[in-house]
């Protein structure tokens, strides 16, 4: 038997502990809380440093001037179309080929090594770095092929860039379909084709949607593999026009175009000393944050919705 | 009964080799074809990258040798007394993503423990979105921020510091790949079995201890997979450092001395004409390809640890 004190004096080191204990949980709750609310102060920073810096330089000449010497006359006019049009052409680019690739891995694929082969390339060409895309570009693209520094070059490179972005939540939106679909379907006679184009891509069009919208907001922030392929950072021109008078009344020559975009003339304002073209930086960067937040919050909202509408 | 045109169309589902059943498997197989053939395009395009860039780099070193690369403290490839060591190069890389784990790593991990074992599950479905925003912006925008509003905050604490430093730089890449970090580790956090907690709590474990004793090592492989997304985008990021940390190839571990990465130097390069097939052309290939290889063998080693601690069962 030990003496009678020492029981109370366990009970105080026991308190003293679950005392040091919660203390310490409540110090990492704040902490968390903290770090948290670090990060989501320097976003705010960053807003309202580039709405301060650049926003008074936001009118509607800015976008329909050309860039110049001056800074106050210069405009986004050839950068804006060229974001546009090399956005159009990723867009053409990625999304067939990766839909398709999607749906081959989730409906298709045997589980043997070939298929592993490109999932695994999948996954470690998400991790490649950008610019080495446009290494392979004005490699391939620019000089074995000839498509020059266009718009089509970018287009491209862009594209094969967000491609596993497309893939990985074409397959995302495939997998959540249960296989209740497929198998009424085959119930009734279609044939796997019919079942995958009348059911399965219908039904998952809006989480392929949200990958979509998602790759191009990534690539219209892009910077690095552009300004690699040789992209101008002066353009005092826009591309050729896609209408044309006479027969067949559509042109693809703006292809072939040599373009800039806007995070290019961003970087290029930036980069040079004068202040006051910081300011036209800071206004451009606010027209990109912008694209990038409306594009970003139409695919959370595009997922929200079709996470509510269905339930199977 | 004369055949009719009904029992003629049901041959054509019951026989095996009705014609049209031939041209409908044909269709069928056709299709399937391309779906693999957009599937395999993606292998094609990694086999592109690396064959443009071995190719593109090789007669580099017929000019240049492996002891000049290695041996060499300094990269003036452009310069008429041209030196074409990689180190400062390299070690402008490393150090630029050390500053930003340095920041990511901690602020990722605790963020992603607090959202996945403190906060309350509405919390949570709108500060995630929120905090993927970071990632969203445009890294030529963190450039800008780096460069106007971060360095001279800084130069306010360290009055010596230029207005091109890796140390912003690397602070700001930190912030945008915060979002890299957590993400991924609340996620993996998140999946752990709620029976894991359940028992640590039974033994009078605080909600700390369960997070750092269980929890985390439960998500060991998840968490780790995060980590190494996290060091393959510091080590690839471009613009940031192009903007902040100035273009000159500067052996130094000073962080608040300018230098250059292997991408701001890709970048600068690229930014000027270059004639195809010129040593200039050729060197930044060069640093691509090493670029390349450092990444992926970072991703390597993220795969071989997720499968080492995944077959433990950790």
């Amino acid at each position: 038997m030990q003496s009678l004190t020492a029981p109370q004096r366990d009970q105080e080191e026991l308190l003293g502990n679950i005392r040091g204990r919660k203390f310490r949980d409540r110090l990492f709750a704040f902490a968390g809380l903290m770090s948290l609310l670090f990060a989501l102060i320097t976003l705010l920073a960053l807003v309202v440093d580039l709405a301060m810096t650049g926003g008074p330089r936001l009118s509607y000449e800015f976008f329909t001037n050309f860039p110049s010497r001056f800074a106050e006359r210069a405009g986004i006019l050839s950068a804006w179309v060229g974001s546009l049009c090399i956005m159009l052409t990723t867009a053409f680019c990625a999304i067939p080929v990766g839909v398709a690739a999607g749906t081959y891995l989730e409906e298709y694929a045997p589980k043997n090594w070939v298929t592993q082969l490109i999932e695994l390339n999948i996954l470690n060409l998400a991790g490649i770095p950008s610019i080495t895309f446009g290494l392979m570009a004005l490699g391939i693209f620019v000089y074995k092929l000839g498509l020059g520094h266009s718009i089509l070059t970018a287009g491209l490179t862009l594209g094969l860039l967000v491609l596993p972005i497309v893939i990985v939540t074409t397959r995302e939106a495939i997998r959540a379909i249960p296989n209740s679909i497929r198998e009424a379907s085959y119930a009734v006679g279609a044939s796997k084709w019919q079942t995958i184009r009348y059911h399965i891509l219908p039904y998952s069009s809006g989480g392929i949607m949200t990958g979509v919208i998602i790759s191009l907001s990534r690539a219209i922030g892009e910077t690095a593999p552009i300004i690699t392929i040789g992209a101008l950072t002066f353009v005092a021109f826009l591309p050729t026009s896609p209408v044309k008078p006479d027969f067949p009344f559509v042109s693809f020559q703006w292809l072939k175009d040599p373009f800039t975009a806007l995070p290019i003339q961003m970087f290029n304002w930036l980069s040079r000393p004068q202040e006051e073209f910081h300011v036209n930086a800071a206004a451009t960067g606010i027209v990109l944050l912008l694209m990038t937040l409306l594009l970003n919050g139409i695919a959370i909202y595009i997922r929200y919705r079709f996470r509510k509408k269905m339930k199977w | 009964m004369p055949k009719s045109s009904n029992s003629r169309k049901l041959s054509e589902f019951t026989a095996a080799n009705h014609p049209v059943r031939r041209l409908r498997r044909l269709k069928e197989r056709s299709i399937e074809a391309i779906l693999f053939a957009a599937a395999a395009s993606s292998v094609l395009v990694t086999v592109g990258i690396v064959f443009i860039l071995v190719s593109e780099a090789l007669p580099f070193f017929q000019t240049v040798s492996l002891k000049q690369f290695f041996g060499d403290t300094e990269w003036t490839p452009l310069f008429d007394n041209a030196h074409y060591g990689i180190w400062p190069l390299l070690c402008g890389t490393f150090l630029t993503t050390f500053i930003a784990l340095l920041v990511a790593i901690p602020l990722g991990t605790i963020t992603a423990a607090y959202l996945s074992e403190y906060s309350a599950p509405r919390a949570r479905e709108i500060l995630k979105p929120i905090l993927e925003m970071l990632a969203a912006v445009p890294t030529v925008v963190y450039g800008f921020f780096a460069l106007t509003f971060v360095t001279p905050l800084l130069q306010k604490v360290f009055p010596e510091m230029g207005g091109f430093n890796v140390l912003s730089a690397g602070l700001v890449m930190g912030i945008m790949i915060v979002p890299y970090v957590s993400s991924l580790s609340e996620d993996a956090m998140r999946s752990v079995a709620n029976h894991l907690r359940e028992a640590s709590f039974a033994m009078g474990a605080s909600r700390f201890q369960t997070v750092f004793r269980v929890v985390i090592p439960s998500a060991f492989s998840g968490v780790t997979s995060a980590y190494i997304l996290g060091i393959s985008r510091a080590l690839g990021e471009t613009m940031v450092v192009a903007i902040a940390a100035g273009l000159q190839p500067n052996l130094t571990l000073n962080p608040l001395e300018p230098s250059a990465t292997i991408t701001a130097f890709i970048v600068q390069v690229s930014m000027g004409d270059l004639p195809y097939g010129s040593l200039g052309y050729r060197s930044i290939y060069v640093a691509g390809l090493t670029l390349l290889i450092v990444t992926l063998s970072f991703n390597i080693l993220g795969m071989w640890l997720r499968k080492k601690y995944s077959e433990t069962g950790g």
